[in-house]
């Protein structure tokens, strides 16, 4: 019943009162499976796997070789509790940023950049801070350097929860003269360590093999070392930023972009703001969506909006530079297969680069085949995006299906309807993009693009054919070698029963049995 | 395998067939010596490398020849075939005879060159029979299977293998049994006013027929094949046939299996030994039933017609000399493919047990109009 004292009071006045923006770390708190803290285990390796993308990152922006650091110490096994700590060599973080950085989520600068890296949401790092936080109720320890001769700073940092805020516990200048610059993060957290396929030294070794030019140290629980050395001083190629292109942009984005931008008219707006739009392209779009070139941006409405959008999709517009990515290439991922699946044969390639709803991207794959691998198993694919593996929801992902639609046969490997191939072979597959579409924001599986599939497919298949021919090269050594064993099991019964029937002297047997050794023993062409 | 057993007088045909052995391992070892590449030659045991001519109303070989150089892909072939040379001379020497299942066993002593499965010794044995083109009785091996039962009208005049002493059998004094056809039937004699030789293809018409004493009532002699009438089968009815000048009709099942590879084999001989055709086959013989039209004439219950059958057919059309050569057998085939039906020689039982010998074959006999070639 409503009283009369509050007689002007609605329900929904009533509820207004209650509703309230929610912070995005509260958001976090209670949705942490949609950023890949969904179990302990996951957690961890999500975890260190943010840290280890932003210390790649970071050292790639300053062009220096990374090594890397890191190290899962063992708090207390029962309740599951670990401290992760991850330096880089990186260009460390100026002393005012690194509360935000680290305890601010949704802080960054490269979600709004068109440009390929390996982190995009910028969500990472703090969310892995938050996650620590919420399971032991630990502030994180973050240590940077930024120069030879600049002071090192300690943080302690906490999240304020209700107001996605940095909480300063500590911060002090400590002696850290082991690195002219660098980034150290120690997060404590509660998570579950294991080994195997998606272990976090499987992510390691992954993230070995996609980039050869760092070296990275792991430090495991019992404290046991492994090194993965650096196998080429070729740094990656420097991502070029670039603007987006018309066709990979929404009506909504085109909205808002309309808003923001600096461009005074639509003629202007579409030159500056994307790639490929020539003053050409610019008149065909205004032409069919009946908008002036002219028409200030800022008054277009809704209407003209999804006219203009409209018109873009029937343009035709030149592709979007492709020369902003930057692929592994070939001869670094073999150098990455070879130093850590030890195989009897190695193959890749890389595919030129493409586009997928006006976003570049580019595919390349590698295989390691026999050796080591175990013959008796499934196929291993290794997938990368942007250089980073991924290890969870491989049935999801554009590259398994790939993969299992790849018919293996062809290249001399037995395969079972809708399974991997069943040979000793491990299949890498990396993806980079300026925007990698992946199914969720735990990135940990590509959406099903048929652009994307296709490059994929024609990628192993390049490999595939590589593999067959060495495949049917060594099948043929080993017939040759299975006749030559085949003539020596058979030469002495022809010299034997030639002997018994006419009678001949050990002698002449003897030299049956040279003879026709030394003549199936020369090559081929003489034997006639 | 040894050669110690005492030597005997080696016949004349024995002594043919050692020149012939010592002969083509010879020529092995002198081409080995000069370091020329050995080659053994052998007829295409196939119906592609036969003909057949009416009036000699037997398989003929073409003459294709198959040559086996020696190199990796045969050598273990030619070491087998050297191998089973080696046997049967150390049989004919040892005037001994092997079963082919023994030569395949004495194989076991061979190490890397014996043969895994018996069809692979039969094969080598095949081989050397076709290239010295003599039988394999004369290389000393014998096949296992008994050649035919007999019943009827017949003495059949043997000889005791120690006395040497003249042994007459009489066929028609084996009761509700019979007298069984030996392996080698080069040495007998018969004695027989039979009017014609009656050879089944089933030895359950055998037995019904002989049981009821079918050759008392119509004068004849009954022979079971068993199904493809052995080698030492059709040499008997041939034999028979030809010194006492009596006619031969088959009565088989009527189908595809029955047609070529029953009637054919026995009238006009096979496509895998052809190099033999001349002595083992009966090129007088008649198909008398079950004829396609028999099937229509006496309204027999049928099944229908297997894939492999209408094959077989179409294979017999296109490929099979003999048929070929016989309109009315490709009527007949043609007849019966169409039909898509077969019906067997017991298939007649729906009549009554006895209708086969009270009415079927008094009536088939009455007249040849019905009968194929």
């Amino acid at each position: 019943m409503v009283t009369k004292s509050s007689k002007n009071e609605t329900h929904a006045d009533r509820l207004a009162k209650e509703q309230k923006t929610i912070s995005v770390s509260q958001f976090f708190e209670r949705n942490r499976h949609l950023l890949g803290f969904d179990n302990p285990l996951k957690a961890l390796s999500t975890t260190i796997k943010e840290l280890v993308d932003n210390a790649l990152d970071a050292c790639q922006e300053i062009t220096i070789l990374p090594e890397i650091l890191v190290q899962i110490q063992e708090k207390d096994k029962k309740n599951g509790r670990y401290v992760i700590i991850v330096e880089d060599n990186g260009p460390g973080i100026v002393k005012e940023q690194i509360p935000k950085v680290f305890a601010k989520l949704l802080y960054g600068s490269k979600f709004s950049k068109m440009q390929q890296s390996r982190g995009q949401q910028g969500i990472g790092v703090s969310a892995s801070v938050l996650y620590g936080q919420l399971t032991t109720g630990k502030s994180s320890k973050i240590t940077s350097k930024i120069g030879k001769d600049k002071p090192a700073h300690f943080y302690e940092l906490h999240i304020d929860i209700n107001h996605n805020e940095p909480e300063i516990v500590q911060d002090k200048i400590i002696e850290w003269s082991i690195k002219d610059h660098g980034t150290r993060v120690e997060i404590e957290l509660e998570g579950k360590y294991q080994r195997g396929r998606l272990s976090v030294e499987e992510y390691v070794r992954q993230t070995a093999i996609s980039n050869p030019h760092a070296q990275i140290t792991f430090i495991a629980p019992d404290n046991e070392v492994t090194k993965y050395k650096r196998v080429t001083e070729q740094l990656p190629k420097e991502p070029k930023e670039i603007k987006p292109h018309p066709y990979g942009v929404e009506l909504g984005v085109l909205i808002r972009m309309f808003k923001a931008t600096q461009a005074k008219t639509l003629q202007h707006f579409f030159t500056t703001e994307f790639s490929r739009v020539s003053p050409q392209v610019v008149k065909e779009i205004c032409k069919k969506s009946g908008v002036s070139p002219t028409t200030k941006t800022q008054s277009i409405n809704h209407q003209e909006a999804s006219n203009i959008f409209d018109a873009i999709k029937t343009t035709k517009i030149m592709a979007p530079p492709t020369n902003c990515l930057s692929p592994i290439t070939e001869e670094i991922l073999l150098k990455g297969l070879k130093k850590e699946v030890t195989a009897e044969f190695y193959t890749s390639t890389t595919r030129p680069p493409t586009v997928y709803r006006g976003m570049p991207f580019q595919i390349e794959c590698g295989f390691a085949y026999g050796g080591d691998l175990r013959a008796d198993e499934l196929a291993k694919l290794m997938r990368f995006a942007n250089r980073v593996p991924l290890q969870y929801m491989q049935s999801a992902c554009a590259i398994s299906k790939a993969t299992l639609q790849t018919a293996w046969k062809n290249y001399g490997l037995s395969q079972s309807k809708g399974a991997l191939p069943s040979a000793p072979i491990v299949i890498a597959v990396h993806i980079a993009s300026v925007w990698v579409p992946f199914t969720s924001e735990s990135k940990e599986a590509i959406a099903h693009y048929p652009e994307i599939v296709k490059e994929i497919k024609l990628a192993i298949q390049e490999c595939g054919r590589k593999l067959g021919v060495y495949l049917r090269r060594k099948k043929r050594d080993a017939e040759t070698e299975r006749k030559k064993s085949y003539i020596i099991k058979y030469i002495p019964h022809v010299g034997e029963a030639l002997q018994e029937i006419l009678e001949i002297t050990d002698t002449q047997k003897e030299k049956v049995q040279k003879l026709l050794k030394a003549k199936f023993e020369a090559p081929p062409e003489e034997q006639k | 395998m040894t050669t110690n057993a005492t030597k005997k007088k080696i016949d004349k045909i024995g002594k043919e067939t050692i020149n012939l052995i010592d002969g083509s391992a010879k020529e092995t070892f002198d081409k080995i010596i000069k370091n020329e590449t050995p080659e053994m030659n052998f007829p295409i045991r196939s119906l592609s490398n036969v003909k057949y001519d009416p009036k000699k109303g037997f398989f003929e070989l073409l003459g294709k020849l198959k040559t086996r150089s020696l190199n990796v892909n045969t050598i273990k072939a030619f070491a087998q075939t050297l191998r089973m040379m080696k046997l049967s001379k150390d049989l004919i020497s040892a005037d001994d005879i092997a079963t082919k299942r023994e030569a395949y066993y004495v194989s076991k002593n061979w190490g890397d060159a014996r043969f895994k499965e018996q069809p692979e010794s039969d094969t080598v044995m095949d081989d050397i029979e076709a290239m010295f083109g003599v039988n394999r009785e004369k290389l000393g091996f014998i096949p296992e299977e008994k050649g035919g039962a007999v019943a009827g009208k017949l003495v059949v005049i043997d000889k005791d293998k120690d006395s040497g002493e003249e042994i007459r059998i009489d066929c028609t004094r084996f009761g509700s049994g019979a007298y069984s056809v030996p392996t080698s039937v080069e040495h007998l004699k018969f004695e027989t006013k039979a009017k014609f030789i009656l050879a089944i293809e089933t030895s359950g018409m055998f037995e019904r027929l002989n049981k009821h004493g079918y050759w008392k009532k119509s004068n004849c002699i009954l022979i079971s094949m068993g199904g493809v009438p052995t080698r030492a089968c059709r040499r008997f009815i041939r034999r028979l046939s030809d010194e006492k000048n009596i006619p031969v009709y088959a009565f088989c099942d009527g189908d595809m299996y029955a047609f070529f590879n029953i009637y054919r084999t026995l009238k006009v001989g096979s496509g895998n030994a052809a190099h033999l055709n001349e002595f083992f086959c009966v090129p007088k013989a008649r198909f008398i039933g079950i004829t396609p039209q028999d099937i229509i004439d006496y309204k027999l219950p049928t099944h229908p017609l297997k894939d492999i059958d209408v094959k077989r057919a179409k294979d017999a059309l296109k490929n099979d000399p003999f048929v070929k050569q016989h309109k009315s057998w490709q009527k007949a085939i043609q007849q019966q493919v169409k039909s898509g039906q077969r019906a067997e020689q017991q298939a007649l039982a729906k009549w009554g047990l006895n209708y086969v010998m009270d009415k079927y074959l008094p009536d088939k006999l009455k007249s040849d109009k019905t009968w194929l070639p």
